[in-house]
Order: structure tokens, then C-alpha cells, then sequence
């Protein structure tokens, strides 16, 4: 997106670590993310991310893509991680 | 969906309790400020390039400027609204464009059954061709007597009161006619096709 954003509703990626906890079972907020849109990666914790929604959304920090969807429902929490992938970690020195 | 009647003499009058309960769908609590929410960042659209586009099964497809989208005739509207994460809004004024106006500018596929609405920023909802006719939708630029602000979907949304709020789209720019459903950002992960709140249809399966 071109245009200037409005971030009041902003928050960033560790807002969904409990979510993420839940899901994975893991702490995931320090997992290295890349956008498939335009390649930035961040740490889970650090994407952008939307909680003052129908479900958690968070967003790629450079470009706004998203990248993690989360909906909790009666029958279970349902994820999306379509718009990211994880790189293997870094080696260890 | 008819407009509710008022007669002259009830106007200014406090609705009772009681009457105002039966306005709130199943699951729901009344607020009376108006919560914002959002699945990205807000978009701010200069409106020399705000374009609005009806596409898809259409002879034609048809696209107005801003300019040209306030000439088309306008109309004030109240409705009560109501949000799947379970606050209702009652007599909400805005003013807008009838989808019917809209769509009289084309010529309908005979095909034409669904409607996916697109956003600025990517958002898109899924809804029933003939839950957008007679008087059901509008596209909004104005609430409460003033331009609709950013965060509340301005400069134009969709609203569709009889459907959850996830529906109405914010930031708004075209409807996309289909033959068949295509589900949209929340509907495509877990939230109901149609969204009735009179039905409780919140998620996939209710």
C-alpha cells in the first residue's frame, strides 16, 4: 500500500503469543518469519499485529502483508499461515 | 428490510427498556459509543484517486471518481447494527448511495448470484446478491451528520445492517459479481458465509 497508514490499533507480534502458545505449544514470538510478499523477516513478536478484530491478524512490518491469521470458534481455533514462512534458524557461533 | 416508522409524535421520546431488548439480536449487548475495529492498518485514500468499480458478471463494467459518486442520488438512512464480536449499535445515521442505484448503471449476468465487496488494503466479504437489493445495502460516505472517518471506513463502506458488521466493508471500492460464493477474509477462516445475527450465524456451521 502506497498511501500513509493510520496504526492507532497497532500492537505487535507478542499480543498473539498466548494465541500462538496455545496453538503451537511453544513460545513462537522469537521464530524468525519472512514475508512472502516482499521478503522482510522479523520475529513473530515483532509483526504488526491487529487484535481489535473478529480474529488476531498480524502483518509483515514492511509492506502490510499478511502473514498469520488466527480465529478462535466453538469448534476450535482455526490458523492461517499462508503469507509466511519460517527460514531454518541462524547457525549457532 | 422496511424502515422503522416514526410518527412525529414519538420523536424525542425515550424508547422504554423493554422495547429496545427486542431490537438486540441473540448473544448481543447494547454500547452506545461505536467500537472501532480493524484487521490492518487504516487506510487514508486521496480522494482524486478513490475510484468505486462494479466488475465481474457484468456487461459492462462501471467505475466512478469521487466527483461523480456524490452526484448519484444520495439518501439518509438510520439502522441498528450489530457486530459478531457481540455489541450492537442501535439508530445509527448515515447517508449513502442504495446498492440499487449502483446497480442499475449495469447490465446483471443472468449468472449474477453472489457479490464478493473489495477494499482498500485487501479486505473483501462475501454476500448474497439479493441480500444487497431493495433497499437492503448501502455504500456510506457519511455518519452522524459529518464525512465518514478513516476509522470507521471512510471515505466510503458498504453497510448492510441485517448482517453482521464483518459484511459492511470498510474502505470500500467496488463489488465484484460472481455465479458462485467465494469466501472473504474472515469467512474463509471460520466465520459464517452468511452472517444473520438474528440466527446467531457467527461461525462456519452455526
Amino acid at each position: 500500500m502506497s498511501e500513509p497508514l493510520d496504526d492507532e490499533l497497532v500492537l505487535d507480534g507478542n499480543a498473539a503469543a498466548g494465541a500462538l502458545s496455545e496453538i503451537y505449544g511453544d513460545e513462537m514470538t522469537t521464530v524468525l518469519a519472512e514475508c512472502a510478499s516482499c521478503g522482510q523477516v522479523d520475529p513473530i513478536g515483532g509483526l504488526l499485529a491487529y487484535v481489535h478484530a473478529p480474529g488476531i491478524v498480524l502483518r509483515c512490518t514492511a509492506c502490510a502483508t499478511v502473514m498469520i491469521r488466527i480465529v478462535h470458534t466453538p469448534r476450535g481455533t482455526l490458523v492461517d499461515v499462508k503469507g509466511k514462512r519460517i527460514p531454518p534458524p541462524p547457525p549457532r557461533t | 428490510m422496511p424502515e422503522r416508522f416514526v410518527t412525529r409524535g414519538f420523536v424525542g421520546r425515550r424508547e422504554s427498556a423493554g422495547a429496545q431488548a427486542n431490537r438486540i439480536p441473540p448473544g448481543q449487548h447494547l454500547v452506545k459509543d461505536f467500537p472501532v475495529l480493524s484487521a490492518g492498518p487504516t487506510p487514508r485514500t486521496d480522494l482524486a484517486k478513490w475510484t468505486f468499480r462494479i466488475e465481474g458478471l457484468v456487461k459492462e463494467p462501471v467505475s466512478w471518481g469521487w466527483n461523480d459518486f456524490q452526484k448519484l442520488p444520495a439518501q439518509d438512512f438510520v439502522k441498528d447494527i450489530s457486530c459478531v464480536t457481540k455489541w450492537t449499535k442501535l439508530d445509527t445515521r448515515w447517508r449513502g448511495v442504495s446498492v440499487d442505484i449502483l446497480l442499475e448503471q449495469v447490465e446483471l449476468d443472468r449468472r449474477a448470484a453472489f457479490v464478493t465487496a473489495f477494499s482498500d488494503g485487501g479486505y473483501t466479504t462475501n454476500i448474497p446478491l439479493p441480500e444487497l437489493v431493495n433497499g437492503q445495502a448501502f455504500v456510506a460516505y457519511g455518519y452522524d451528520g459529518r464525512p465518514l472517518a478513516p476509522e470507521h471506513g471512510g471515505p466510503a463502506r458498504l453497510v448492510v445492517p441485517h448482517l453482521y458488521f464483518w459484511k459492511s466493508a470498510k474502505w470500500v471500492r467496488g463489488l465484484r459479481v460472481m455465479e458462485k460464493d467465494v469466501s472473504g477474509f474472515w469467512e474463509s477462516l471460520g466465520y459464517n458465509n452468511h452472517g444473520d445475527p438474528w440466527k446467531e450465524e457467527r461461525y462456519t456451521g452455526d
